[in-house]
C-alpha cells in the first residue's frame, strides 16, 4: 500500500511529460482564419452546400461577438489567427510498440485499469491490424448495425444521413449561441453522431473510443445525438487517462435530442493536461453541451467528471420542453493547482410537470478556483415544475477559492424550486478519526473526498465509476500536507 | 410630425441637469463635498442607467423609468410645516421614540430636540454635519459608498444635499430608538435625493428606525443613501418601514463599516412601494464582528422590490446571517441578489444566508441569485433559497381542523412572515409590525398610505 502510494505519488507529481510535439505533417492549412479558410475545410470534408452556409453563418457571427467575460476565471488572450483550424485526422502512428513509450504512464494507465488496447490507442501506438480486427470495436458495430442504430463519426453522418444532420443540427446549439459555439460551428472538425431509432434500446454503453477515428478528432469537437422515441442510450465521452493532446484551444459542441419517451445518459469523464505546477500550460476547454428533451416523458442526464484543463468553462444545460420531462445533472468538479473551473448547469422548464435535479459537488485544491454557475429558469406556462439542487464545495488548503452564483428565476406559482450550497474543508476530527484507525493522512483524505462525491459518482457507469474513484484520489495527490 | 423632437438619453439628461445646476447644488457646502460630484457623474456616465445588462441589476430594469422621468428636483430646501397629527393621527404612549423629521429629503431642524439627547450625541442635518464636523464627515463621505460600483450610488452622490447626521460618541447607549421619518409630499412629480450619515463610537449602541411615508400621490424617485460607521464593540439596530405609494421607485442604499467586535441588526421590512430597490452592503472590517440582516417584503399589484446584499468577510471569525423573504400576489415581481466573499485571511468565518419565497399568483414571478465566494477553506457557509407556493399538506391540515381555506392561507402565510419579524428585537416594534403584517395580508394596509404606523389604530 505504502509503496503504491509512493508510486502514485511520484507519478502524479512530477511534469506532465508528454509534451505539445506534433508531428502532424499532411494535410494542414495555414495559420488563421478568415472565409476561405471554412470554405476550405468544407470543401476538404466534401460537405454538401448547407454545411457550407451554416459555417460561413457562424463564422459572420462569430466576427461580431466577443469572448465572455463573466465567468469567475482569467482567461488569456487568444490569438485565433496562430491556430491552425484544419488537420486531417492523422493515422500515423507516434510508437511502433507499447515497449517505447514512456513507462511511467503505462504505470499510471494500470493504475487506472485501463485496458491494454486502450493503452495504446491513448499514448499513440499503432493498434495492430489483427487485434483490431477481434477487438471489441468490430463486434460492436455489427451488433449496433443490426438494431438500425447510427453511430459514426460526424463527417460520415453529413455524408450519408445529410436529411438528420440537417434537421437537427444547431437545433440544440444554434450557431450564435455563444462565442466559443460559433466559433466551433464555423470550423469544427469532426466529432461522433449517433441516431438510435424508434422503440431501440442501444445494448451498450456507446463510447468515442470505439469509434474507429476517435483519436485526433481535434480540438473542435462536434458530437449529435438524436434519440428517437422510446429509445435509450447511454454515451461516455472522454476517459481517465491522461489524454496526450496537441491543442491548447478546446471548443466543443454536443447536442441531445430526446424525443417522445427517450433517455439519453450522457456521461463524462476529462482529465486533460491541467498544466504543470506552477499553472503553466494547460488546455483551455471551452464547452457548449445541451440537450433538449423535445418529446413528452423524456429523460436527459448529465453527469461529469472533471479533473483536467487549466481552464474549464463548460455548462451542460437541458431545455424541458416536452411535458412531464426530467433532467438530471450530477458533477464533480475538482481543481488543483493553478487550475481554474467554471461549470454548471442551467434547466429551463417549458412543459408542463417537468423535473430537473442538481448535484455540484467542487472540490478545491492548491491555488486554484472553482465555480458553480446554474440557472434554473420556470417559465410561466411551466406549471407544476419541480427543480431540486445542491451545490456542495469543498476547500483543501486555505489558498484555493470555491465560489457559488445560481439563478433561479420563478415564473408561476405551482412550482417548487428548492436550492441549497454549503462551503466547507475537511473536519480535523475527520482525519483524526482515520488516522486513529491506522489510515494515513492522505488515504484519509482520497477517502473523504469520494464519500463526498460519491452521490455524483454512483451515477455513471460502472467502469468509469471505479476510474473516476480512483482519479479523483490520484488528481489531489500532494495537495495535502 | 412633432414626435420627431430629438429624444434625449437618460444619462444625457441627468447630466443636463447637473451641469445647469451645479452651482445651486454645491451651494454653501464645503469643496470636498463638491469635489466628489464630477467624478460620480463620471462614472454614472460609465455604467449608465441600470438595466438587465447590468450584472448586479439584472432583475430590475430601471431603463423604462429613467427614460421616462422628467421629474423637478428639489435644490433648495422644499420644507413645509408638517403635521405630525397627519403622519401619527395615533399616540402610543408605549412607543417612544426620538423623532426625528426628513421632508422631500431635507433635514427638519424643528423636528428634533436635542435637549433629550444623552451627552455628546449629535443628531443634526448632514449640511450642517458637512460644515461643522467636517473631520468627522469627510473621514467617511463616499468612502463607504463608493459612486464608481453603483450607478444609483453614483446618482446619489452627483446631488447629494442634505439628510440626516448622527454620531454617537464613545461608550454612549441611547435606549429610546431613533426614528427617522422621511416625508414626500409635493404638487408635482419629484426626484429626491437624501444622503445620511451615521457614526456609532467605541461600544456605543443605538436603535435607529426609517420609516418612508408618501403624503401625496405624485410619483416620486427616492433615492436615499446612508453611510454607516460602526465603531469596536458597538451595537447597532436598523429597522426600516417602507411604505408609500404604488406610483414611488425607492432606491435605498445603507454602507456599513464595521469594527472590532461589533453587532449589527438590520431589518427591510417592504409594505407597499412601486419599484423598490434595496442595497445593503456590509463589511465586516474588524475580528469578531457579527451581522444579522434581514427583510419581508409583502407585494401585489404590479410592485417589484429587488433585495441586493453583499456582505465582504475581510477579517478572522466573523459571523454574518442573512435571511429575506417574499410574499408575492397578483403581477408583482421580487429579486433577491445576496454576496457573500469571504477574503483568503477571513479564517474561522461563519456565513449564512437564506432566501425563501411564496408565489401567491402565476403572474408573479420571482428571481433569486445568491451567491457564495469564498477564497479561504477555514469557513462554514451555507446558502439556501426556495421558490414555492403553500404547503398543501398544512393547509389541508387546518381544513381538517375546521379552518376555513382563506383563514388558513392566512395563517401559513403569517406564519412564513413571521420568522423574519421574530427578528426584530425592539419588542414593541415587533408587536406593531406583526400587526401590520397581519393587516397587510389581509389587504387592509392598502386602504391607507400614509404612515405605517398609524395604521395599528
Amino acid at each position: 500500500m505504502e509503496d503504491q502510494n509512493k508510486l502514485l505519488k511520484e507519478v502524479t507529481k512530477r511534469d506532465y511529460r508528454f509534451g505539445f510535439v506534433s508531428d502532424i505533417e499532411t494535410d494542414t492549412i495555414v495559420k488563421g482564419l478568415n472565409e476561405d479558410v471554412i470554405r476550405i475545410i468544407s470543401a476538404k470534408k466534401e460537405e454538401p452546400e448547407f454545411m457550407l452556409e451554416f459555417r460561413l453563418k457562424a463564422y459572420r457571427r462569430w466576427l461580431t461577438m466577443k469572448m465572455p467575460e463573466w465567468a469567475q476565471l482569467k482567461i488569456p488572450v487568444i490569438d485565433y489567427q496562430d491556430i491552425i483550424f484544419y488537420a486531417a485526422p492523422t493515422q500515423q502512428a507516434k510508437y511502433e510498440s507499447l515497449n517505447e513509450v514512456d513507462p511511467e504512464l503505462l504505470r499510471t494507465f494500470e493504475k487506472l485499469g485501463i485496458p491494454l488496447e486502450e493503452q495504446k490507442m491513448l499514448s499513440g501506438v499503432a493498434v495492430d491490424a489483427v487485434i483490431d480486427s477481434v477487438s471489441v470495436k468490430t463486434t460492436f458495430k455489427e451488433t449496433l448495425a443490426e438494431r438500425g442504430i447510427i453511430f459514426c463519426s460526424f463527417s460520415d453522418a453529413v455524408k450519408h444521413h445529410p436529411d438528420l444532420i440537417q434537421k437537427y443540427l444547431g437545433m440544440a446549439v444554434p450557431y450564435n449561441d455563444n462565442y466559443f459555439a460559433a466559433l466551433n460551428s464555423a470550423v469544427f472538425s469532426d466529432g461522433s453522431f449517433v441516431y438510435i431509432p424508434k422503440g431501440t434500446r442501444c445494448p451498450m454503453e456507446l463510447s468515442t473510443y470505439f469509434r474507429i477515428n476517435a483519436k485526433n478528432t481535434g480540438q473542435f469537437e462536434r458530437t449529435l445525438i438524436i434519440a428517437d422515441d422510446d429509445s435509450y442510450v447511454s454515451y461516455l465521452e472522454g476517459c481517465t487517462a491522461p489524454m496526450r493532446d496537441e491543442n491548447q484551444l478546446h471548443a466543443a459542441i454536443v447536442e441531445i435530442i430526446a424525443l417522445d419517451r427517450a433517455e439519453v445518459k450522457y456521461s463524462t469523464v476529462q482529465n486533460w493536461y491541467p498544466g504543470d505546477k506552477n499553472g503553466k500550460g494547460g488546455i483551455f476547454n471551452f464547452v457548449t453541451k445541451r440537450g433538449i428533451c423535445k418529446g413528452e416523458s423524456s429523460k436527459i442526464l448529465w453527469n461529469q467528471v472533471e479533473t483536467g484543463s487549466a481552464i474549464t468553462w463548460k455548462y451542460p444545460s437541458c431545455i424541458l420542453m416536452g411535458d412531464n420531462s426530467i433532467a438530471e445533472f450530477n458533477s464533480v468538479a475538482l481543481t488543483n493547482n493553478f487550475q481554474q473551473a467554471d461549470t454548471g448547469t442551467k434547466m429551463i422548464h417549458i412543459g408542463k410537470n417537468t423535473k430537473s435535479t442538481i448535484v455540484s459537488k467542487g472540490i478545491s485544491a492548491g491555488h486554484s478556483s472553482n465555480s458553480y454557475r446554474g440557472l434554473v429558469r420556470v417559465a410561466p406556462k411551466a406549471i407544476n415544475a419541480r427543480n431540486y439542487s445542491q451545490c456542495d464545495s469543498l476547500l483543501l488548503g486555505d489558498t484555493c477559492g470555491a465560489h457559488t452564483f445560481p439563478y433561479i428565476e420563478v415564473g408561476n406559482s405551482s412550482s417548487i424550486i428548492e436550492h441549497e450550497a454549503t462551503t466547507s474543508k475537511i473536519g480535523e476530527d475527520q482525519i483524526f478519526y482515520c488516522n486513529q484507525r491506522g489510515i494515513s493522512s492522505e488515504d484519509a483524505i482520497g477517502m473523504i473526498v469520494n464519500g463526498y462525491a460519491r452521490e455524483v459518482i454512483n451515477k455513471l457507469p460502472m467502469e468509469f465509476a471505479v476510474e473516476a474513484q480512483k482519479l479523483l484520489s490520484i488528481s489531489l495527490e500532494g495537495s495535502v500536507g | 410630425m412633432a414626435e420627431l423632437l430629438e429624444k434625449i438619453s437618460a444619462v444625457d439628461r441627468i447630466s443636463n441637469i447637473f451641469d445647469a445646476n451645479q452651482t445651486m447644488v454645491g451651494e454653501g457646502l464645503p469643496a470636498w463635498v463638491n469635489q466628489a460630484r464630477t467624478p460620480a457623474l463620471q462614472a454614472f456616465q460609465k455604467m449608465g442607467i441600470p438595466s438587465f445588462r447590468t450584472e448586479n441589476y439584472k432583475y430590475s430594469d430601471l431603463t423604462r423609468l429613467f427614460e421616462n422621468e422628467n421629474f423637478r428636483r428639489s435644490f433648495k430646501p422644499d420644507l413645509f410645516d408638517v403635521d405630525l397629527a397627519e403622519v401619527f393621527s395615533c399616540d402610543v404612549p408605549e412607543f417612544d421614540t426620538h423623532l426625528i423629521l426628513v421632508a422631500n429629503g431635507w433635514y427638519d431642524e424643528k423636528s428634533t430636540n436635542s435637549e433629550l439627547f444623552p451627552k455628546g450625541v449629535i443628531i443634526k442635518s448632514l449640511r450642517k454635519a458637512m460644515l461643522e464636523n467636517a473631520d468627522l464627515v469627510e473621514a467617511y463621505y463616499g468612502k463607504l459608498a463608493k459612486s464608481n460600483e453603483d450607478p444609483l450610488t453614483a446618482i446619489n452622490t452627483i446631488f447629494a444635499q442634505d439628510g440626516v447626521f448622527i454620531y454617537i460618541p464613545d461608550n454612549v447607549q441611547i435606549t429610546k430608538p431613533l426614528q427617522i421619518i422621511n416625508i414626500l409630499r409635493s404638487e408635482d412629480d419629484l426626484f429626491v435625493t437624501q444622503r445620511n450619515m451615521i457614526i456609532a463610537g467605541k461600544n456605543s449602541q443605538a436603535k435607529i428606525m426609517l420609516c418612508d411615508h408618501t403624503l401625496t400621490s405624485q410619483q416620486f424617485i427616492n433615492s436615499n443613501i446612508t453611510e454607516v460607521k460602526i465603531g469596536e464593540d458597538a451595537v447597532v439596530d436598523i429597522y426600516s418601514i417602507q411604505n408609500q405609494h404604488n406610483k414611488t421607485a425607492s432606491f435605498s442604499g445603507i454602507y456599513v463599516s464595521q469594527d472590532k467586535g461589533s453587532t449589527l441588526s438590520t431589518n427591510a421590512m417592504t409594505l407597499h412601494g412601486g419599484i423598490i430597490r434595496n442595497n445593503l452592503k456590509i463589511s465586516l472590517d474588524g475580528e469578531h464582528a457579527s451581522a444579522s440582516i434581514s427583510g419581508l417584503a409583502l407585494t401585489d399589484k404590479n410592485q417589484h422590490v429587488d433585495n441586493y446584499t453583499s456582505i465582504e468577510h475581510l477579517k478572522p471569525n466573523c459571523v454574518s446571517n442573512q435571511l429575506y423573504k417574499n410574499i408575492l400576489d397578483d403581477s408583482s415581481t421580487g429579486a433577491f441578489t445576496g454576496r457573500i466573499h469571504v477574503s483568503p485571511y477571513a479564517t474561522k468565518t461563519a456565513a449564512y444566508q437564506r432566501n425563501n419565497n411564496v408565489l401567491l399568483t402565476d403572474a408573479a414571478k420571482m428571481n433569486t441569485k445568491p451567491q457564495l465566494v469564498i477564497d479561504n477553506d477555514d469557513v462554514k457557509c451555507s446558502h439556501g433559497a426556495t421558490v414555492g407556493r403553500i404547503n398543501d399538506e398544512a393547509l389541508f391540515y387546518l381544513q381538517a381542523r375546521g379552518i376555513n381555506e382563506k383563514e388558513a392561507r392566512l395563517m401559513l402565510m403569517f406564519a412564513f412572515a413571521h420568522e423574519v419579524l421574530a427578528e426584530v428585537k425592539i419588542d414593541k416594534l415587533r408587536d406593531v409590525i406583526d400587526e401590520l403584517v397581519n393587516k397587510r395580508l389581509r389587504g387592509e394596509v392598502s386602504l391607507c398610505h400614509s404612515c405605517a404606523l398609524d395604521c395599528i389604530r
